[in-house]
Formats: structure tokens, sequence, C-alpha cells
């Protein structure tokens, strides 16, 4: 009699509990597609007066109507790639050096260091970005940019230190601390068998790192520089303080640019028109969309490199 | 886990007890204001709100929202009263039955960072102003600048515009004055709360703290901030020439001068902009924030309870204004406002005020 009862206990907790599980994962994929039906659907108004010429268009003039998502796009879209640019290589530079040649002490504080910065409220890299970083960018690296590459269409314009470029390099740092978090975990799972094979046979730091670390690392590499792209893309608050805020296209990227998110930012509050709020939730739009090719991008592309590396 | 159910109708007492006390305490006193708009009378309004409710236990729930978020908010009802930077047209009061009224006045500064210059040193035309914001002008040594600033020694920098990122009551004051004095600025950029800015070079910044703080951090910047802004940061403001002819300096008594000529008497649905006002020591860019509310009100004591603050703000907050920078209204407007009151303001169908 006891036992029965126990074993009906058991059934039913577990029933319970399965159900329950169930209810959490439903949930997120509901919360994602109402998510998706409330932007197509606050956003119709917009895309109804504009068509497909919303992508295209630079024209931002909320008091004629008129409203393109060029600029904003393409200021998160560059911002993002200068970041990837600075992060990805210095990230396998810092992983290396913990993993293959930092002591373990320094290893550990770095590491300690690493995970601090990563743990950092956006909106610090956005103050720290406009009063210290901005005004340097102004006074120091912009004029020797200029200096250097003369007056090349990527650095014209008065060095004011706002713009795309700080708005890229602030991005750098704030993905720095989760590509290298990634790859140095990844570094560190190689099999130190493997490695120490290679230096038995003769193979210089340099040798294994190319030929083992990196190679077995290469997958744990591309998802933390997913990683750090997911979170370069949809960032608010540090951005908007240091890119400028201007809806114009320009190639220099010492000029104020815009991305979507610092659009949304600082004109939501004030968007009374229909028209007007229609237009900023169809950029939140097309940034879902935006993050969400790239997230399906990355796993395929992922599980191609798995089968081609033919690590494991 | 059983005890958990038996503790459940226990906590829910608890928590009934607990919304229907504080729910009791808001009958008791049930006095509140509800206002939402802009963000640029914010400190006075907040000023005046806490001395009211000292002396009336009337609380005063204003949410600085922003000037387009005030006319929303109006729009929806959910607030007794929308504050609005921007004047709306006769005949859109009439379309929704609003009436508005002027509360404050107050001016807007251009403020430049300009290493070696002085504050309130540098003068600036009305075309000069239009053709730095047009991106015409693109040197701070330029010629033009120079002409009309023979003794100072002006620096070889590039014209940086800030500008308000967000939608602005301010920026519509700002290029409402433009507007006005540049046919070319009316012609391509037009005026309204978020204009397309026509400067390759120019940075927006969110809230008047926002453009504020660009200026600063942007050696030749030029910006334009709320006047209260430009003293408690210490900016550098410019002096501007008005309609006279004169250049005059942002100060209480031009922006008092700037209000004294308007002339409130003959502005139906007191639609009146007060920029490039005539007088010679008027500044040029002043604007007067203003107060919407629905003519027919549904209940005469809510609408009583939100004039009678009005009224003891324009009759005894005019220090306080005075203390934040802003130019409280005359006397003589305040009357013609308290009639308009009384004329237009009715529950059912009889006037509230006074």
């Amino acid at each position: 009699m006891k036992l029965f009862r126990e074993t009906s206990t058991q059934n039913r907790t577990d029933g319970l509990f399965k159900f329950i599980t169930l209810i959490g994962a439903a949930i997120l994929l509901l919360i994602i597609a109402a998510l998706f039906v409330q932007l197509i659907r606050s956003s119709e108004l917009a895309f109804k007066t504009f068509g497909w010429s919303f992508i295209w268009s630079g024209e931002w003039n909320p008091i004629r109507g008129q409203f393109g998502a060029a600029s904003s796009i393409y200021g998160t879209l560059v911002s993002t790639a200068i970041a990837m640019l600075f992060a990805v290589p210095l990230s396998i530079f810092i992983a290396l050096f913990l993993v293959e040649l930092a002591p373990p002490t320094i290893s550990r504080w770095i590491g300690i260091g690493i995970e601090l910065l990563a743990a950092m409220p956006s909106i610090i890299y956005g103050m720290w970005g406009l009063f210290v970083f901005a005004p340097f960018m102004g006074k120091y690296i912009q004029p020797f940019l200029q200096s250097v590459f003369g007056n090349s269409v990527l650095f014209q314009g008065p060095p004011i230190g706002i713009g795309m470029l700080t708005a890229g390099i602030i991005l750098t740092f704030m993905i720095l601390p989760f590509i290298s978090a990634v790859t140095r975990d990844v570094f560190g799972m190689v099999p130190s068998v493997v490695k120490e094979s290679a230096y038995g046979m003769g193979a210089t730091t340099w040798e294994v790192t190319r030929q083992v670390t990196l190679r077995y690392g290469i997958r744990g590499i591309i998802g933390g520089a997913f990683l750090g792209l997911g979170r370069a893309i949809g960032e608010t608050m540090a951005v908007t303080f240091v890119i400028g805020n201007s809806h114009r296209i320009v190639p220099s990227l010492f000029a104020p640019a815009n991305s979507i998110t610092a659009t949304l930012a600082n004109e939501f509050a004030e968007a009374s028109e229909p028209l007007y709020l229609s237009a900023l939730i169809e950029l939140g739009l097309i940034l879902f969309v935006i993050t969400f090719f790239i997230q399906a991008v990355s796993q395929i592309w992922l599980k191609r490199v798995r089968k081609s590396m033919g690590v494991q | 886990m059983k005890r958990i159910f038996k503790l459940l109708p226990l906590m829910l007492l608890a928590a009934l007890a607990v919304a229907s006390c504080s729910s009791g305490n808001k009958s008791a006193q049930n006095a509140i204001i509800n206002g939402a708009g802009a963000t640029f009378p914010y400190p006075i309004y907040a000023q005046w709100a806490h001395k009211y409710q000292k002396l009336t236990h009337v609380r005063l729930n204003y949410q600085a929202i922003g000037s387009g978020g005030g006319i929303a908010q109006i729009k929806a009802k959910t607030v007794d009263f929308g504050a609005s930077d921007a004047p709306l047209k006769p005949q859109d009061l009439q379309a929704i039955g609003l009436i508005q009224f002027p509360m404050i006045i107050g001016g807007v500064v251009p403020v430049v960072n300009l290493p070696g210059i002085q504050p309130g040193t540098l003068k600036l035309t009305p075309e000069l102003l239009a053709d730095l914001y047009l991106g015409k002008i693109t040197k701070w040594n330029d010629a033009a600048i120079r002409a009309v600033n023979p003794d100072l020694k002006l620096p070889d920098l590039a014209v940086t515009t800030v500008h308000r990122a967000d939608g602005s009551g301010t920026t519509w004051i700002f290029t409402n004055y433009l507007s006005k004095v540049s046919p070319e600025w009316k012609e391509k950029v037009g005026f309204g709360k978020a204009p397309s800015w026509p400067h390759a070079n120019a940075v927006a910044g969110k809230g008047n703290e926002g453009v504020a703080v660009y200026v600063k951090k942007v050696n030749g910047a030029i910006g334009y901030v709320e006047f209260a802004y430009a003293v408690q940061n210490k900016m550098n403001y410019v002096q501007l020439q008005n309609a006279a002819g004169n250049f005059v300096a942002p100060t209480i008594e031009t922006f008092q001068a700037a209000a004294a000529n308007a002339d409130w008497q003959n502005a139906p649905g007191f639609y009146l902009v007060l920029t490039n006002q005539p007088g010679a020591d008027s500044w040029p860019i002043t604007g007067a924030s203003f107060i919407l509310m629905y003519k027919k009100q549904e209940k005469a004591a809510v609408a009583k309870r939100v004039l009678a603050f009005f009224d003891w703000a324009y009759k005894h907050g005019q220090q306080m204004a005075i203390d934040l920078h802003y130019v409280p209204m005359p006397l003589k407007t305040v009357q013609l406002v308290e009639e308009t009151w009384h004329k237009e303001i009715k529950a059912d169908g009889k006037p509230v005020w006074p």
C-alpha cells in the first residue's frame, strides 16, 4: 500500500515537473512570437506609407513626415563592424597570453579583471566614453590619424572626438571581455596531451599556437565572436552617448552618426504623431530581423565549421 | 508545501488590508492635480508644487515627459492639464476643445565652447547664427564673424553645431526664431520640435543637459539651451542682435523686455510666439510655456482645484520664478488669462472660475 502511494506521488510530481518545464520553454517561444507580431502590427502604418524604400531612404525628417532607416542601419552596422575588427584579434591575443604564456598568478588576476569588465553596466562605458575617452580621441588620436593618413575619406572633418569611430571603439571595450573570456576557456580546454606532443616534436610556441590551439579552438572563438556581435549590435546607452546622434550618412568615421538603438532611445518619448511612432517601431523590427539573421547565420556557420575542422 | 497553502489566505488578507489602507489614505486627502508635458518649465513647476503642497495639502503630480507627450496625454484625457512649450494653433485647440494659456516665460540661449573667448563677449547677428547652423560658416575665424567681433581673437577651429536629439519645445522656439530671421532656413529646414538638421558636422544630445555636455566637451561647438542650464553649467553664452539692431546679453531683464512687448490682448487662443520681439532691449529667442486644459470640464471641483493652483502660482510664485531664471507672467496678462478662464472653462454649462 505504502509502496503504491509512493510511486503514484512520483508519477504525479514527475508529470507536474515535466509540465512546468514545458510551460517555461513554451513561454520563451511565445514571447518571441508575440514580440514579432506586435512589432509588425505597430509598424504597419509606416510600412504602408513608405513601403520597402523605408530601408534605403536616408531622409529622416519628423517635421515633414519623411522617415527612412538607412542612416540608422548604416550606423549600427558600421559601428559594430569597427568593434568586431578590433575586438576579435585583440581577444585572441589576450586569451593566448593568459593560457599559454602568463604565469598562473597573473593569469588569474587578469581573468578576474576580465570578468569584472564584463559585469560593468553599459551606461558606465557611455559616461566614461563621453567624459574621458571622447575628449582624448579628439585631442590626440584623431589628429594623429589625420597626420598619418592625410585627408583620406575615412578620416575627414574636424576631430571632435564624438562620432562613429569613437562609438566603435567604446563597443570594442564592451565586447572585449565577452569574447576573450570565451576564447580563454576554449584554449584552456585544448588537451595538454596534444600540445605536449607537438612541443615534443620540436614545435615552437608560435607553431603550437597556430597549428594546435587555434585550430582546436576556432569553433569557440567564432562562438565568442558572435556573442560579442550580439551584444554590440543591440547596445544602446554607451553608443547613444558617443555616436553623436546625427541622421546622416557620411563616409568619414570622425563624423557624428546614428544607430538604430540610439535613435529609439532619443526619439521614442517625444514621438507623438502616429506615423513617427510607427516608423520608430519599424526601426525596432529591422533590428529584430538583423539580430535574428545574425543568430541564424552563426548557428549554420558553426555547424559547418565543426564538420570541416573535424574537431569535437 | 501544505503550510504555504494554509498561509496563502492569510497573506491575501494582509495584502488586501494594505491595499485598502493606502486607498483609504488617498480618499482622505484626495487632492492631487495631475499634469504632464514640457521639461523646460519643470524646475519651476516643481518648486511651486512643493510650496503649494505645504500651504494647502494639494499635491501636484507633474510628469516632465516633453511637450509632445503633454499634448498626447491631454488628448488621451489621462491628466488634468497638459503643458507645451510650443503653442497649439487656434484651429487645433478648437478641434480638440482645449484652451491654452501662457504660464511662464524663459529664454533660449546660444552657448559656445571657444578657448580664449570670455563668456558673453562673442557677438552674433541673426544671419551669422543661421549660417552657422546651416553649415555655411565652417570656421570660427571666418571673415563674417570677425567683422562683427573686431576686438576678439577668434580661434582657427571648425564649427560643430549641437542640437537636441529628442523632440523638444526648446528646439521649436530656436528653429522658429531662425525661420523668422533667415529666409533660407525657413525654406530649407523650417521649424518644429525635431527638424532635419542641415549641417554635416552636427552632433545631437538628449535633453538640455545633453546639449550642454556636448558643447562643453567639443572645442568649437555651438549649441542652444534653456537659460537656467547655461547659468547652472557656467557656460559661455553669446550676445545676439535683436530686431531693433542692438546686441543684448541673455538676462532676466532682456527676457522681461521681450515679454513686455508681447501683445497677448490681440492673440486669439494666446497663440503668440515671443521670438524676435520688437524693443530695444528684447532678447530675441524668448518663449512662453503653455498650459492646455479642456473647455468642458467633467468635474467642477477638479477644474477649480487646478485653476486655483495656477492662480496662486501667478500671484505668489513670482519671486521663485525669478530665482530660477524664469520670467513670471506680467499681472496684466494674468488678468487677461483669468478672464479667459471665466469665459471659456465650464462644467455643466457654468463657469468654473472664479
